[in-house]
C-alpha cells in the first residue's frame, strides 16, 4: 500500500534516471493525413517504456520514427524534435545507418533472414565490423546467449534460420539485434504472433535486457505492458492522451479515456 | 433437405462437369498427337550423325551440329545479354522504382515488349545491326533472342521481388544495413530459386524462336563458331528443311524439332520444380 | 460510467454491489437491534441478531469468491481493480461489524434481567446512535462512490473516540460507588469498544471509498482521540 502511494505521486518529474531519448513537439505525416499530434516525452536509459492504444492510434509511427524507419516510404515525414542523447534524429544531415545500428527494432512478425543461423547473427555485425573468425564464434555466441536461444540452437548453428519455431525464430531476430550493440532497442508487438510460452520467454528477455538498453515496446496486450514496462503512455487519434508509470496507468489513470481503454470500455 | 432443388443441383453439376472434362480431354489429344508424331518422326531421324557432322547438302549424309552449336550459342549471347538487363530492371521495378512514374512507363513498355510479335523484334534488330553492317550475324541474333528473353526475366524478377515480406526488407534495413545490401542479401536470396525460374524460362522461351532468327542471323549450312557471321541455329534448320523435298532433310527436321523440344521441357519442368519449391518457404 | 464491452463482466460487478449493499443493510440492523436489546434488556432480540450473523458471514464469502473469479476471468485494472479489492475489504469490514455487534447481543443476554444501572447504558446509546450514524453514511458514500462524503465520515470518528472515553469515566464512577455494579460495568465497558471498533471501521470503509474513487490511499494516521481507554476488546472479548 505505501509503496504504491510513493510509486504514484513523482511520476515524472523526480526520477533521477537519464533521458535516453526526448521527443518534444513531433508531429507525423502520412501525405497529408497527420498522424501524431504535438507528441512530448521522454524514454529514461535503461528502462521499459511501453505503448498502448487501439489500432491506428499512432504508437507503432511513433516507434517507427525512433529509426527513422518510416524514412523507407516516399510521403512520410517527421517535424519536431526527437533528440537522441541530445542529437535531433529528424535531421536531414544524420546518417540513417549509423542511426539504425543504436536504434534496434524488433518486428511484430518473426523476420529471421533467409540465411544461417549463424549468419542471421553474424551478418549483422559484418556490417559495422572486420572480425576474426574466432572472435567472430564468440560474438555470435554471445549474442545468442544474451537472448536466452543458445542452448537450443548451439548444436544447429548452420541450420536456416528459417528452420526454428515462431517463438525461437523471434528469439534470433532478438539476438540480431543485440548482437550488434544498439543502445535502444524498440519492439513493435513482438509477440503478437507467439504461442503464450514463447511470449513469457520473451518478456522474460525483455525484463533482462532492460538493465542495459533502454527499450521501447508497442503492445496492444494491456496486460503485457503491465507487466514488462515501467512507464506506460497511451496513445489516442495520434495524441499522447497520458504518460505516467505503468503502476498508475493501471491503478489509477489520470485520464477518462485512458481508464476506458484499459478497463475494455472502449466504443 | 429440399430434394428437387438438390438434385437439380446434381444435375447440373454433372452436366457442367462432363464438359469440363471433354474441353480438356479434346485440348489434351492435340498435345498428345502433336507429341507422338513428333516422337515417331524424330527418332526415326536420330543417329549419332545427328551430334557429330554438320547439315550438307541433299544425297550427303549430314547431322545437325552446326545447328546446335548454333542455338547454344545464340542462347548463350542473349542470355548474357538479356539477364543483367532484365533482374537489373526487374530490380529496379521491384526495389527502387516502386511507385515512381518511371516505374510505370517502364512496366507498360515492357507488357508490351513480352507480347509483341517475336518477327517484329527480327526486324527491328535487322534494321539496327544488320543492315549498317552489311551482314547478317549471330550476335545480331544473339542481341534479337535477348529482346525476345529481357522482358520475360523483368517480369519474373519484379513478381518475385514483390513476394519478398516487407517486414524482411524493413528488418534488414533496421540493422543499418544499406539498400543495395539488402536486395543483394536478402531479398535475392529469399526468392533465389524463383529468380532463377525466370531465367530458366526465359532460355526456354529463346531456344524456341524462330522469326527474330530469320533476318539477323539468316542460317548457314556450314560449322562455324563466328559471331560475327551467320549461323545456323535448330529452329532456323527446322523451318528450311521442313520444306525441303528430300525425305532425308526432313527426316533431320523432325529429329531437330524433337531434340528442341525435349530442352524446352527440361527447362520447363525444372522451372516449374524450382518455384514450387520458392512458394514452399 | 460506460459500459464494458464484455456485458458479462458488468453484469458481475454489478452483482458484487448488490451483495454490499444486502451486507450493509443487514450489519446496520444488528447494530441498532443489538443496542436496543442491550437498553431494553429484550433477550428475545438479542437472540435474533445474534441469529442473523451467520447470513452476513455466507454473504461475505460470496462476496469474495466471486470478486477471486472475476479477477481471474477479467484480470481487472484500474477502476475495475480497485472496485474489486474495494469490494472484498468493505464485505471484510463489514463482517466485523456484524461480529461486534452479535458480540453485544451476547451480552445483553448474559446481562439479562440483572440490569442495574439504566443512566450507565444512556451513554452506550449515544454512542451507538453515532456509530450508526457513521455506518450509514459511509454505506451511503460508498453506494454513490462520493469520497468526499467518506472523507468527512472519516473525520468524525473522532467525536465517537471522545464519547467513548466519557462513557469510560461514567462506567468507572459506577463500579466505585457500588462494587455490585462492577460486573454488570465490565459488560458495558466492553461493549463501549465494540461500539467504537465499528466506528474503526466504519473509518476503513471510508479509506477504501476514497481509495476507490480517486486511487489514492488516505494517510496512514487517521485523527484520533485520547488512547487511554485502549484495551483490545475483540481479542479480550471475543467470547461471552
Amino acid at each position: 500500500m505505501t509503496d504504491h502511494t510513493t510509486a504514484q505521486k513523482p511520476a515524472l518529474s523526480s526520477n533521477s534516471a537519464k533521458e535516453k531519448i526526448s521527443i518534444r513537439g513531433l508531429n507525423f505525416y502520412y501525405g497529408q493525413t497527420r498522424a501524431l499530434k504535438e507528441v512530448n516525452l521522454g524514454l529514461n536509459e535503461g528502462e521499459v517504456t511501453a505503448f498502448i492504444g487501439p489500432s491506428g492510434c499512432g504508437k507503432s509511427t511513433l516507434l517507427r520514427i525512433l529509426n527513422r524507419m518510416y524514412d523507407l516510404y516516399p510521403g512520410q515525414r517527421a517535424e519536431g524534435e526527437v533528440l537522441l542523447d541530445g542529437e535531433n534524429i529528424l535531421s536531414k544531415s544524420l546518417d540513417l545507418n549509423l542511426l539504425r545500428s543504436r536504434v534496434g527494432m524488433v518486428f511484430q512478425k518473426p523476420t529471421p533472414f533467409p540465411m544461417s543461423i549463424y549468419d542471421n547473427i553474424a551478418f549483422g555485425i559484418r556490417l559495422y565490423e572486420k572480425l576474426p573468425k574466432s572472435e567472430m564464434d564468440g560474438r555470435v555466441e554471445s549474442a545468442l546467449k544474451r537472448s536466452a536461444i543458445w542452448n537450443e540452437v548451439k548444436d544447429k548453428l548452420q541450420a536456416s534460420g528459417l528452420s526454428l519455431s515462431g517463438g525461437q525464430q523471434q528469439r534470433l531476430c532478438i539476438a540480431r539485434t543485440v548482437a550488434i550493440k544498439p543502445e535502444v532497442i524498440l519492439f513493435d508487438e513482438p509477440c503478437s504472433a507467439l504461442d503464450p510460452i514463447s511470449t513469457a520467454k520473451i518478456e522474460e528477455l525483455i525484463d533482462e535486457l532492460a538493465s542495459d538498453y533502454t527499450i521501447a515496446i508497442v503492445t496492444h496486450n494491456m496486460q503485457q505492458a503491465a507487466r514488462v514496462s515501467r512507464y506506460t503512455a497511451f496513445m489516442y487519434l495520434g495524441e499522447m492522451v497520458e504518460f505516467n508509470l505503468t503502476d498508475s496507468i493501471f491503478t489509477a489513470p489520470r485520464d477518462k479515456r485512458t481508464q476506458d481503454y484499459v478497463t475494455g470500455r472502449f466504443g | 433437405m429440399a430434394n428437387p432443388l438438390y438434385a437439380g443441383r446434381r444435375r447440373r453439376n454433372a452436366i457442367w462437369t462432363t464438359l469440363a472434362y471433354a474441353a480438356t480431354a479434346f485440348g489434351l489429344a492435340w498435345l498428345v498427337l502433336i507429341l507422338a508424331a513428333l516422337i515417331w518422326k524424330g527418332l526415326e531421324g536420330m543417329s549419332l550423325d545427328l551430334f557429330t557432322k554438320s547439315t550438307a547438302p541433299p544425297g550427303v549424309v549430314g547431322g545437325l551440329l552446326n545447328s546446335i552449336v548454333g542455338s547454344l550459342i545464340q542462347t548463350g549471347i542473349g542470355l548474357a545479354i538479356g539477364a543483367p538487363l532484365g533482374i537489373l530492371a526487374g530490380t529496379y521495378l521491384a526495389e527502387y522504382g516502386r511507385n515512381s512514374r518511371l516505374a510505370t512507363v517502364v512496366r507498360f513498355i515492357n507488357d508490351i515488349l513480352l507480347s509483341a510479335p517475336s518477327i517484329v523484334v527480327g526486324l527491328f534488330i535487322y534494321e539496327l545491326l544488320v543492315v549498317p553492317v552489311g551482314h547478317f550475324s549471330a550476335l545480331a541474333g544473339g542481341v534479337a533472342l535477348a529482346v525476345i528473353g529481357a522482358p520475360i526475366m523483368v517480369r519474373t524478377t519484379e513478381d518475385m521481388l514483390n513476394l519478398v515480406p516487407n517486414q524482411l526488407r524493413e528488418a534488414a534495413s533496421a540493422l543499418g544495413m544499406p539498400q543495395s545490401l539488402v536486395i543483394r542479401h536478402v531479398a535475392y536470396k529469399a526468392v533465389r530459386a524463383g529468380l532463377v525460374t525466370g531465367v530458366l524460362l526465359a532460355i526456354a522461351r529463346m531456344t524456341g524462336e524462330t522469326a527474330p532468327l530469320i533476318f539477323t542471323a539468316l542460317g548457314n549450312s556450314l560449322f562455324t563458331v563466328n559471331p560475327t557471321g551467320p549461323m545456323s541455329s535448330l529452329p532456323l534448320i527446322i523451318y528450311e528443311f521442313a520444306r525441303s523435298p528430300y525425305a532425308e532433310q526432313q527426316k533431320l527436321a523432325w529429329a531437330g524439332a524433337l531434340l528442341l523440344t525435349f530442352a524446352v521441357l527440361v527447362l520447363s519442368i525444372s522451372a516449374r520444380a524450382l518455384s514450387a519449391q520458392t512458394q514452399q518457404r | 460510467m460506460v459500459e464494458h464491452t464484455v456485458k458479462a463482466y458488468d453484469r458481475e460487478l454489478d452483482t458484487l454491489e448488490r451483495l454490499i449493499a444486502e451486507m450493509g443493510g443487514i450489519a446496520e440492523k444488528m447494530v441498532v437491534e443489538a443496542v436496543d436489546a442491550l437498553a431494553s434488556a429484550d433477550t428475545v432480540l438479542a437472540h435474533q441478531v445474534v441469529a442473523t450473523d451467520p447470513r452476513l458471514d455466507a454473504l461475505q464469502r460470496e462476496i469474495e469468491d466471486l470478486a477471486v473469479m472475476t479477477i481471474a476471468r477479467r484480470q481487472p485494472v484500474a477502476v475495475d481493480l480497485r472496485e474489486l479489492i474495494g469490494a472484498i475489504r468493505v464485505a471484510g469490514d463489514l463482517e466485523r461489524v456484524g461480529d461486534l455487534a452479535k458480540n453485544i447481543a451476547k451480552r445483553a443476554i448474559k446481562i439479562g434481567a440483572e440490569s442495574r444501572v439504566p443512566r450507565a447504558i444512556v451513554g452506550l446509546r449515544h454512542m451507538n446512535e453515532v456509530a450508526t450514524e457513521l455506518l450509514k453514511d459511509v454505506l451511503d458514500a460508498y453506494a454513490q462512490r462520493d469520497s468526499e462524503r467518506a472523507r468527512e465520515v472519516w473525520e468524525r470518528d473522532v467525536d465517537l473516540d471522545a464519547l467513548e472515553d466519557s462513557v469510560f469515566r461514567d462506567l468507572l464512577t459506577h463500579m466505585m460507588e457500588d462494587p455490585r455494579n462492577i460486573s454488570f460495568c465490565a459488560h458495558l465497558l466492553f461493549c463501549s469498544k465494540n461500539i467504537e471498533r465499528i466506528g474503526d471501521h466504519a473509518t476503513n470503509i471510508a479509506e477504501t471509498v476514497v481509495y476507490l474513487v480517486t486511487g489514492e490511499s488516505m494517510p496512514a494516521d487517521r485523527p484520533r482521540g485520547r488512547q487511554e481507554t485502549d484495551i483490545d476488546v475483540e481479542a479480550a472479548g471475543g467470547d461471552v
